[in-house]
């Protein structure tokens, strides 16, 4: 059984229906690419798997049971901790002020050990630690934002576009970030526009386009296929 | 030698304490208006009320245990209970509010909210002054130790001492508590983001409640400050000092919480100080009611000038 499972899902902003009936499926220990073009859906079905939009219809199953009526905090109790499109840091707050944030919901005795993992995955945030947030520079907020998702210990992490805005040695940090994180045991749900790059580091992949998923397999598989290449890795 | 002021030390020192005096309360009510705004960006007009009902609760309390025939080691008892009294009935009072009149309007147009505070601020102060005064007013006990300190020219008395320094004591434990503490934690980021806020495990309506119960709190001490010093509570005596403190606030910069502490105080003092210096003005001689239109002068100058405040912040970037 899927430890996530997305079924049918409809959901949108008022007149506007940005996914129309998404099926997606992500195992234990796996990491799933959602990839598509700017306004497609993607950041909405992280959103309406989080909660902070509601499913119109279709269900979203976590670990067998169903979360799309939960609260969005009991969401994130329940397990699944996301990395939010444009990284949703609390600027006013220090950065070790946004990791306890991150810990929030949780009280067991693993949280200090917590912090040395996630400073030793992004050294800078131990030297920045008693910085406001807002002073770090992008590349330092995405592993910010990332640290901070991890503190929750989530048994789900969903990615929205953690590369965008990053300089290429960046983006590269980023996604080795992302394997290290895997080999730690995560289940990541990963969503970008950066296709190639989230296809390498993916072990299955979708492809979204305008609010349907048009296509879905292996990570190498997708990333030899010819719609895939001429679409989203700027072949012609 | 001419005098540099035709005012004495003393009138100056005198305004100068009466400024920290009423600052005071300014500032525990302006505390309530700019913590609700920073995390709802809704102006609670309903929180001179709030401040209303505490004083009474405090009023109720006093007088049932023996007003003005309290005295020694019991007069310390009854106010620790009257203000605990009013804590708990401003508190209540803001909780309700909160549930019935702005919760369900949180994703309404913002004048939506603004109107339905409006409406539950006339309907408590009627409702005491018409349904419960008829038009009268009470009196607090004049229970509190007479007697003063001076220093020099300087006089101040044991009430207003008692004043400034537990107001003082009053914010210094609320700063703790939203800065240091995991409620304030949740405090500070509902405010910047309540998405964000949510993602981070953090419950959002539990949150705006519990910013409601704190500013409710300060609101309802600064009630019974405001009638051991003042004496004279009516329904209506939320108005004028909730539409300073939110001046105050707003002087500080809506939303920052040292904002509605210097604002609160800044405003208190340029109504005293302020008015006195205009009476420096050789054939001016403003009386002590022109308090209030400097208020709200000042209210019209930084609204035009400096409409953050001091400490304001340009709105957060919201994802
Ligand atoms: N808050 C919103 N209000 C209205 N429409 C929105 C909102 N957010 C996204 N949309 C629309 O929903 C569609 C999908 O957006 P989104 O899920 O953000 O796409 P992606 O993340 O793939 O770029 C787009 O057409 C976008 O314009
Ligand atoms: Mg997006």
């Amino acid at each position: 059984m899927a430890l996530l499972s997305l079924r049918g899902l409809v959901a949108g902003y008022g007149g506007i229906t940005a996914i129309k009936g998404i099926d997606i499926d992500v195992d234990e220990g796996e990491i799933v690419t959602l990839i598509g073009s700017n306004g497609a859906g993607k950041s909405t079905t992280l959103r309406a798997i989080s909660g902070l939009v509601r499913p119109r219809s279709g269900t979203v199953a976590f670990d067998g049971a169903a979360i799309d009526r939960l609260p969005v905090h009991e969401i994130v109790k329940a397990g699944i901790s996301q990395v939010p499109e444009g990284r949703g840091i609390f600027h006013r707050l220090t950065v070790y002020e946004n990791l306890q944030l991150g810990a929030f919901q949780r009280s067991d005795a693993g949280v200090a050990s917590d912090y040395e993992r996630v400073f030793a995955l992004f050294p800078r945030l131990r030297e920045r630690a008693r910085q406001t947030a807002g002073t770090l520079s992008g590349g330092e907020q995405q592993m910010l934002s990332m640290g901070r998702a991890l503190m929750a210990r989530p048994r789900l992490l969903l990615l929205d576009e953690p590369s965008m805005g990053l300089s290429p040695i960046l983006v590269d940090a980023i996604f080795a970030t992302i394997r290290q994180i895997r080999e730690q045991g995560a289940t990541i749900l990963l969503v970008e526009q950066n296709a190639l790059m989230a296809l390498e580091v993916a072990d299955r992949a979708y492809v979204i386009e305008s609010g349907l998923i048009t296509l879905k397999g292996a990570g190498a598989e997708l990333a030899k296929d010819d719609s895939v290449r001429r679409a989203y890795l700027g072949e012609a | 030698m001419t005098p540099l002021f035709l005012a004495s030390t003393e009138v100056w020192l005198d305004q100068l304490v009466n400024g920290l005096t009423t600052g005071s309360i300014y500032a525990l009510i302006a505390l309530g208006y700019t913590m609700v705004y920073g995390v709802l960006q809704l102006i609670n007009f309903a929180h001179g009320e709030v401040f209303m009902l505490g004083s009474f609760a405090g009023y109720g309390t006093l007088v049932a245990l023996g007003g003005n025939d309290l005295s020694g080691g019991m007069v310390a008892v009854a106010l620790i209970l009257a203000f605990l009294a009013a804590g708990g009935a401003s508190l209540g009072t803001a909780v309700a509010v909160e549930r019935v009149a702005y919760r369900p309007l949180r994703n309404a147009p913002r004048l939506a909210p603004l109107i339905s505070a409006i409406g539950v601020s006339v309907l408590l102060s009627h409702l005491v002054d018409d349904g419960f005064l008829n038009g009268g007013a009470k009196f607090y006990p004049q229970i509190f130790p007479d007697g003063d300190i001076e220093l020099g020219p300087l006089q101040v008395t044991y009430l207003q001492l008692f004043l400034m320094g537990s107001s003082l004591a009053m914010m210094g434990v609320l700063y703790w508590i939203v800065q240091q503490t995991k409620t304030g934690r949740a405090i500070r980021a509902v405010a910047e983001s309540r998405d964000n806020a949510a993602l981070m495990g953090v419950n959002v309506n539990r949150t705006i409640v519990v910013t409601f119960a704190l500013g409710a709190v300060l609101a309802g001490f600064a009630g019974v400050l405001y009638g051991l010093f003042f004496s004279s509570i009516r329904g209506s005596m939320g108005f004028l000092p909730g539409v300073k403190a939110f001046t105050a606030a707003v002087l500080g910069g809506i939303g920052s919480i040292p904002g509605a502490v210097v604002g609160g105080y800044f405003l208190g003092l340029t109504e005293t100080v302020g008015r006195e210096l205009l009476n420096e003005i050789p054939g001016v001689n403003l009386p002590n009611q022109w308090k209030d239109v400097i208020a709200f002068a000042l209210l019209v100058l930084v609204l035009i000038f400096r409409p953050t405040g001091i400490f304001g912040q340009k709105e957060s970037k919201r994802a």
